[in-house]
């Protein structure tokens, strides 16, 4: 029995969420607490998988792979249909494992806060199995091998994300970035799949190490490259960089404080889906410095107009999301520095592997302190009624826990030690000035503007003068108060021991997305 | 200099499906009317992929019953793609025009001219 489940852990890490959730839609009529219990369930037993998952690939040191209807390890393409593709295959190796950790992390907390915060909002019954479904497609874009598969994890988070986003329906402006979010969503998803149908009709396959062996057989095309730039642009648009970066600071404003947690880790899965497709599919066979150049591009300009758009902010939760966009160029920075070294062993070995693994190190600390971040100022907004920092004011005398969360996630954006975002942006700082000083003087420089926009964030919320309006706010209840722990607790953790986190996890994630021999003799190949 | 534009005729008219649509998405304000192109968008898509897996001359893909080697069959994983991708895009276009009519609902307004809430 233990060895079945184990065996099937893959496919139960995306199937028990979403049975929970029609469960939860079927359960319609029963009481809050009863689906409450199946809520808390789903997510419990997803986010229990994949940290099982991530745990045996990191510590064996394996790849898991499940081919969903076959027995065992059989191979990809059965036997009786003329070579067709048409199997799908799950393959979790160190890099999915290590982004895995944080997304079945915050999928449980913010799924808890959820539970008080958006209590008093009515259907509950749509936006628990909603949340369930967001989760199941979170952990199925992590997981997959297949790109086809991809585009369909990709829609069912757009489409579970965008409901959530309209969730609050207290004025137009929910509607208006739910729907924005779900077009831009619906056409890059449209043009990414017309890259794999490329592929596809290339190399008769859809699986990711299948297709990333043809291409080292036959070589780089023109077609090849034509389809990566199809896929890649609405990637990084999901993620959120500039120029596609518009979407952001509508969506993460606007969606309900638990969902804007978590929709960080869904947007980090496109970014991990830009790092696999360019490091393990494409990028080993071509030069890939224009693309290199492109990537730290977009991400210097991310850094840099994420941080002073939010220096002129007054909406707290619209201040945070545009420094979410300045975030992301430094995961960005350290990827794409390394992307254009992939041909120049010895600078990888120097810092370019450091550099990649500082970038995930940062994907991974970025998620648990921006998401911090989001559950301190929604239990700000939930307590005071208002997001506008001109009125907000004097609440570390009302709400001293909750105040003391959101310093230690500002603290961590702004890269103070000895908190996690300390740990990831010195790795990147160092490796990325022996490529060029000058990125990484940039990179210090939008810190250093993170660290002045949120010493006046938490000034004007907590420390001026207690303003009369406000004296009856309290810190939020336990079920709220106690996410908020723990992510500040693991943003400390990890701040603390940044050599242990490197070695056991990042690098080896790093090798994982370098070394490709590994994932292309997966499913029967011979690289 | 057209020539080769006939040959993959199939191509080449869900190309003109999808700019149409693209064309649409930008150039109209009304939130229905950027639907309509999403949904020509998609379409373009779902025919591109259909026609990548045709052959000239070709049976449909039933392996059953055939000898060994099966005879030229056009190519039946593009399909079943493009099923899924029309399932999904029935969901996003039911989704997006509730949306609208929410917007609309609270605002009055479908031109999205009016949906500058939101810019700083």
């Amino acid at each position: 029995m233990t060895a079945f489940l184990l065996h099937h852990a893959p496919a139960l890490m995306v199937g028990l969420p979403l049975a929970c959730a029609f469960l939860l839609l079927a359960a319609g009529h029963a009481g809050t607490h009863t689906r409450n219990h199946i809520f808390l369930t789903g997510l419990a037993l997803g986010a229990a998988t994949a940290l099982l998952l991530a745990m045996r690939v990191l510590c064996n040191g394996e790849i898991v792979q499940y081919v969903f209807g076959a027995r065992g390890a059989s191979p990809l393409v059965p036997g009786n249909t003329g070579g067709i593709p048409i199997r799908i295959a799950f393959i979790i190796d160190a890099i999915g494992a290590v982004l895995l950790i944080p997304a079945a992390i915050i999928s449980t907390l913010s799924g808890i806060y959820s539970l008080r915060s958006e209590e008093s909002t009515d259907g509950q019954t749509y936006f628990q199995p909603l949340f369930l479904l967001l989760t199941a497609g979170v952990y199925g874009m992590f997981a997959t091998g297949d790109l086809f598969n991809f585009f369909v994890f990709l829609e069912i988070t757009s489409m579970a994300g965008a409901a959530l986003a309209a969730y609050r329906l207290d004025g137009p402006e929910a509607t208006e970035a739910a729907f924005k979010y779900a077009a831009v969503s619906t056409l890059g998803a449209l043009i990414y799949l017309m890259g794999v149908g490329i592929l596809l009709a290339e190399h008769n396959a859809l699986n990711m190490a299948q297709i990333a062996r043809a291409i080292m057989h036959s070589g780089v095309t023109t077609l090849d490259i034509t389809a990566f730039g199809l896929m890649l642009i609405p990637l990084l648009l999901k993620c959120g960089v500039f120029p596609l970066h518009q979407w952001v600071p509508d969506v993460y404003s606007r969606a309900p404080d638990p969902v804007t947690a978590f929709l960080l880790i869904s947007s980090q899965a496109s970014l991990y889906a830009v790092f696999r497709i360019s490091y393990t599919v494409i990028g080993p066979f071509m030069p890939l410095a224009p693309l290199s150049l492109l990537l730290v591009i977009m991400a210097l300009l991310s850094m840099f107009i994420g941080v002073t758009m939010a220096l002129v902010q007054h909406d707290v939760k619209r201040l945070i999301s545009h420094h979410a966009v300045s975030q992301t160029g430094y995961m960005l920075l350290g990827a794409g520095v390394c992307i254009g070294l992939l041909d120049r062993p010895d600078a990888l070995a120097a810092f370019g592997r450091e550099a990649l693994a500082g970038s995930l190190f940062h994907i991974v600390n970025y998620a648990l302190y921006n998401s911090l971040l989001f559950l301190a100022a929604g239990a700000v907004i939930h307590r005071t009624r208002t997001r506008d920092l001109n009125q907000l004011g004097g609440l570390a005398h009302q709400m001293p826990w909750t105040a003391a969360c959101f310093g230690i996630g500002a603290l961590a954006i702004a890269g103070i030690p000895p908190l996690s975002g300390f740990a990831s942006k010195w790795v990147i700082y160092t490796s990325v000035f022996r490529y060029s000083p000058l990125l990484s003087i940039i990179a210090m420089v939008v810190s250093l503007l993170t660290l002045a926009s949120f010493a006046k964030v938490f000034h004007s919320m907590f420390l001026s003068a207690p303003r009369p309006r406000f004296a009856e706010a309290t810190d939020p209840p336990p079920a709220m108060l106690l996410p908020m722990f723990i992510l500040a607790l693991l943003t400390l953790l990890i701040g603390l021991f940044p050599g242990f986190m490197m070695q056991r996890l990042f690098l080896p994630a790093a090798d994982a997305l370098l070394h490709n021999a590994p994932y292309l003799s997966l499913l029967g190949g011979h690289p | 200099m057209l020539k080769p534009l006939f040959l993959n005729l199939p191509i080449t008219i869900a190309m003109v499906v999808l700019l149409i649509g693209l064309w649409m998405m930008l150039r109209r304000r009304n939130l229905i009317r950027i639907l309509m192109g999403l949904s020509l968008v998609e379409a373009g898509v779902n025919l591109f992929l259909v026609a990548l897996g045709y052959r000239h001359d070709a049976l449909a893909p039933i392996y059953t019953g055939q000898p060994d080697p099966p005879p030229l069959m056009v190519l039946p994983t593009v399909q079943a793609l493009t099923l899924t991708a029309i399932v999904i895009g029935l969901a996003t276009t039911a989704m997006l025009l509730s949306f609208a009519m929410a917007h609309h609902r609270k605002t009055g307004s479908l031109d999205v001219e009016d949906m500058r809430r939101l810019r700083e």
